[in-house]
């Protein structure tokens, strides 16, 4: 950095800018020389390419590489399912905590109750998302008491109809599996935090 | 707030015994002044006091007791908290006088208060809507309008749960019960108005030519809203003579959406995301901003190890926006692409470390009330201590040598928008484009919050006021904001996140609150009321981008037309920030 304003270069600037860019276009041949073979559409080139030692070309070719996202990568969120014993069961609940924390309000969800009592059981008989309106914002998942709604990481969602982005619950439902594989430490953790509350309560029980 | 000021406001209170009254509503602050003497004490306590620098003003619609408040908050540039004045008037008919002949940083702000709550301010130069269009009936943010679409007062809406079927907007609600056309309208043959009144602002149109016989012509053009060196859609009506421009208007609003409004609608939490999109290059200034406001009006403080994150967040985010300019000043000059995809590729690491961190790039969402929403993730601090102790240094120099002695660059912003400190002051000009004037104000020092009062940084100050300095301050404020991340990684303490248990329904005792932040273009504040409800009864937004705009005629009258393009980019607005 100068401050000196009078001093005339005559060009040297900007020789020294365009050497900087001739040097980056040659580092750019360079690094293909060096990863010959390894440099694109595969992972490690694109690991390179989005290191802090990339020099030369740094672009990703979508779509046919793409960069993997981070585990908390937040994209729509989708319902947790269980098969139990061939059956499917969600683990919502209907206690309805995502659709009052929702920002723009897109969940909507009717409460199933008992045909004979007429009490709200704990399970939703409809459940949509207007994928339009949501704005990935996480706070579903972030404050659901059931770890029964969690972020995807599926970003390419392009449709032609605008029907199609009202998600019910068939379209929004997701294996346990499925969590499991794209968040690996969040499923690990919530998984030990659920055995030991298990334990704890277990515990109780024996006490009492 | 230290002795020193307490003793100084009740000097205030003292000395302007006729004027003034505590404002002793529970959780409020400052004074009540009596509006016919508002021009009186604003003169006052500018010449005589040292309040020199007029941060924000605020109308505030008070139905239930049928007032409407203005809330100036003034400062000083010497540092210190703000002197928070209200003025009371009858909300049926509410006029008050302009404080544009004082301080003339309110012109854009008072017409923004007239176009959202109706207050007149009387002695206005050009007191015409600005974010909504001429013509457009009512004023939004008085607490009796209600959008298209409307729904109900306060989310969450009952029809989400718990009995919610699926209804879109647009049928529930066929364009609104509550839109309102004049009688015999076809809103498919309307024709706009010209616009008159925004074209008498900028004066009449000269003939001249008299003394050398050539019969010329002064002309207004339109730059924008399409216009690619406007960074979005904004539009400068600029009144030329020659290739020399002799009046500009700034034209806003096409982005806007009434921030305020959603939020005064949304429950407190609900509004952090929405903060994301007001200036969407610096998502994480935004909610560190409003986290603080909160957090005042709560009274709560975050853990140790939330506050060093939250500073590393804030100086990343300094530095992708100083890199992101740096793109945009040198395309606006005619360098194109090149080096804004170098400056792109050290924004891109960063935004990696965004993403991994809060699960986006952009919209971050990442601050909570107390805290931060989650733990950094493994690994991501070393990528941060690779960045900043070897790649950013070394990449930031580069440029450094690529822009900095280009004799092109050079001639096109040296002593180009020049604008003075006294005009920098007057105009509530903030952060870069203040500090390239020679007024070395940093809200990080000058009113530290956080613990940025931990730290070892300088305020980058330059003083000749031009484009070049501006880009020059930022350039310096890049390095500076490296050395405090350097000192946040190696101190970065073990240790809980979030104060308290995560809530989403958080209670915010009644008051008001101000929290503003060093935003990377500026005071970013967000002024709070609670009424104790679980909505927010007025969020108000103090938008850097917004009110550096005031200055705009000013800076570019005398420049020729192409560097309008210039100006602007080095003055650094978003529009998702200016029409919010």
């Amino acid at each position: 950095m100068s401050d000196q304003r009078n001093d005339y270069m005559f060009g040297l600037g900007v020789l020294k800018g365009l050497g900087l860019a001739f040097r980056h276009f040659l580092e750019t041949y360079i690094d293909d020389i060096r990863h010959w073979g390894k440099r694109y559409k595969t992972p490690e080139g694109i690991a390179y390419r989005s290191s802090k030692d990339v020099k030369g070309i740094f672009t990703v070719q979508y779509p046919e590489e793409k960069l993997p996202v981070p585990e908390e990568f937040r994209f729509i969120p989708f319902l947790i399912y269980e098969e139990k014993d061939g059956m499917i069961e969600y683990r919502c609940t209907s206690c309805g905590i995502c659709a009052k924390v929702c920002p723009p309000q897109c969940i909507w969800i009717v409460r199933s109750t008992d045909p004979n009592t007429g009490r709200p059981i704990p399970d939703p008989a409809e459940y949509y998302i207007d994928i339009d309106i949501c704005m990935n914002c996480g706070y579903c998942a972030e404050y659901c008491p059931f770890d029964a709604i969690k972020m995807d990481h599926n970003y390419e969602l392009a449709s032609y109809s605008r029907i199609n982005n009202i998600y019910d619950k068939a379209k929004l439902g997701k294996p346990l599996s499925y969590y499991a594989s794209i968040r690996p430490i969040n499923y690990q953790r919530e998984e030990n935090a659920r055995k030991e509350a298990e334990a704890q309560k277990a515990a109780r029980k024996s006490l009492a | 707030m230290s002795n020193q000021n307490i003793a100084l406001e009740t000097d205030l209170l003292y000395i302007f015994p006729e004027m003034l009254i505590h404002d002793e509503r529970a959780g409020y602050e400052g004074y009540i002044i009596k509006a016919e003497y508002l021009l009186t004490f604003m003169l006052r306590i500018r010449d005589d006091f040292g309040y020199d620098y007029l941060s924000s003003i605020t109308g505030v619609d008070y139905m239930p007791e049928g007032k409407m408040e203005v809330v100036y908050h003034i400062r000083k540039s010497t540092g210190g908290s703000p002197l928070v004045v209200k003025a009371q008037i009858e909300r049926d008919n509410p006029v008050i006088s302009s404080i544009v002949p004082i301080y003339p940083g309110a012109e854009l702000q008072e017409r923004e208060a007239w176009d959202l709550l109706g207050i007149k301010f009387e002695g206005h130069p050009d007191l015409r809507r600005i974010l909504m269009w001429e013509g457009f009936s009512g004023h939004p943010l008085r607490k009796d309008w209600k959008e298209g679409y409307f729904e109900e007062d306060f989310k969450p809406f009952k029809s989400r749960w718990p009995v919610g079927h699926y209804k879109s907007a647009e049928d529930r609600n066929l364009l609104g019960t509550n839109i309102d056309y004049p009688a015999g309208f076809d809103p498919e043959s309307w024709i706009p108005e010209p616009e008159v009144a925004l074209y008498e602002g900028l004066g009449k149109v000269e003939r001249k030519g008299e003394e050398t016989g050539i019969s010329t012509e002064q002309v207004i053009v339109n730059m924008g809203p399409q216009h690619p060196s406007t960074h979005g859609v904004f539009r400068m009506a600029v009144k030329l003579d020659g290739e020399t421009i002799v009046g500009l208007k700034p034209v806003m609003g096409y982005l806007h959406r009434n921030h305020e409004k959603i939020g005064e609608r949304n429950t407190y939490l609900a509004i952090m995301p929405y903060t994301d999109r007001l200036d969407y290059f610096n998502s994480m200034s935004n909610n560190f901003g409003y986290a603080l406001a909160i957090e005042k009006l709560m009274g709560i403080s975050p853990p140790e190890r939330a506050e060093y994150i939250r500073i590393m967040m804030a100086e990343l985010t300094r530095i992708v926006n100083h890199l992101a300019l740096f793109g945009f000043l040198l395309n606006d000059l005619g360098a194109y692409f090149t080096p804004f995809l170098y400056a792109f590729e050290e924004r891109e690491l960063i935004l990696d470390i965004f993403e991994a961190v809060s699960g986006s790039r952009m919209m971050c969402n990442y601050f909570r009330f107390g805290g931060v929403a989650r733990d950094l993730p493994d690994g991501i601090v070393d990528k941060v201590k690779d960045l900043v102790f070897d790649r950013l240094p070394r990449k930031i120099d580069d440029l450094d040598l690529y822009i900095t002695n280009n004799e092109i660059i050079r001639h096109r912003s040296e002593g180009v928008g020049i604008i003075t400190p006294e005009q920098a002051l007057a105009y509530s000009v903030v952060g870069p484009v203040l500090r390239a004037s020679g007024v070395p104000y940093d809200l990080r020092r000058a009113q530290p919050y956080s613990i940025y009062n931990r730290f070892d940084f300088d305020v980058a100050v330059r003083y000749h006021g031009d484009v070049y300095d501006r880009y020059l301050v930022r350039l310096d404020e890049m390095f500076q904001s490296l050395r405090i991340l350097k000192q946040v990684v190696n101190n970065l303490p073990e240790g809980p996140i979030q104060e308290g248990k995560p809530q989403y329904q958080v209670r915010v005792p009644a008051g008001e609150s101000y929290g503003c932040v060093e935003g990377p273009k500026g005071e970013l504040g967000f002024y709070v009321i609670s009424n104790g409800k679980p909505n927010p009864w007025r969020y108000h937004v103090r938008a850097p981008s917004f009110i550096n705009l005031t200055a705009l005629e000013s800076i570019c009258i005398g420049n020729k037309i192409a560097d309008v393009v210039v100006i602007l980019g080095s003055i650094d607005i978003v529009l998702g920030e200016t029409d919010r």
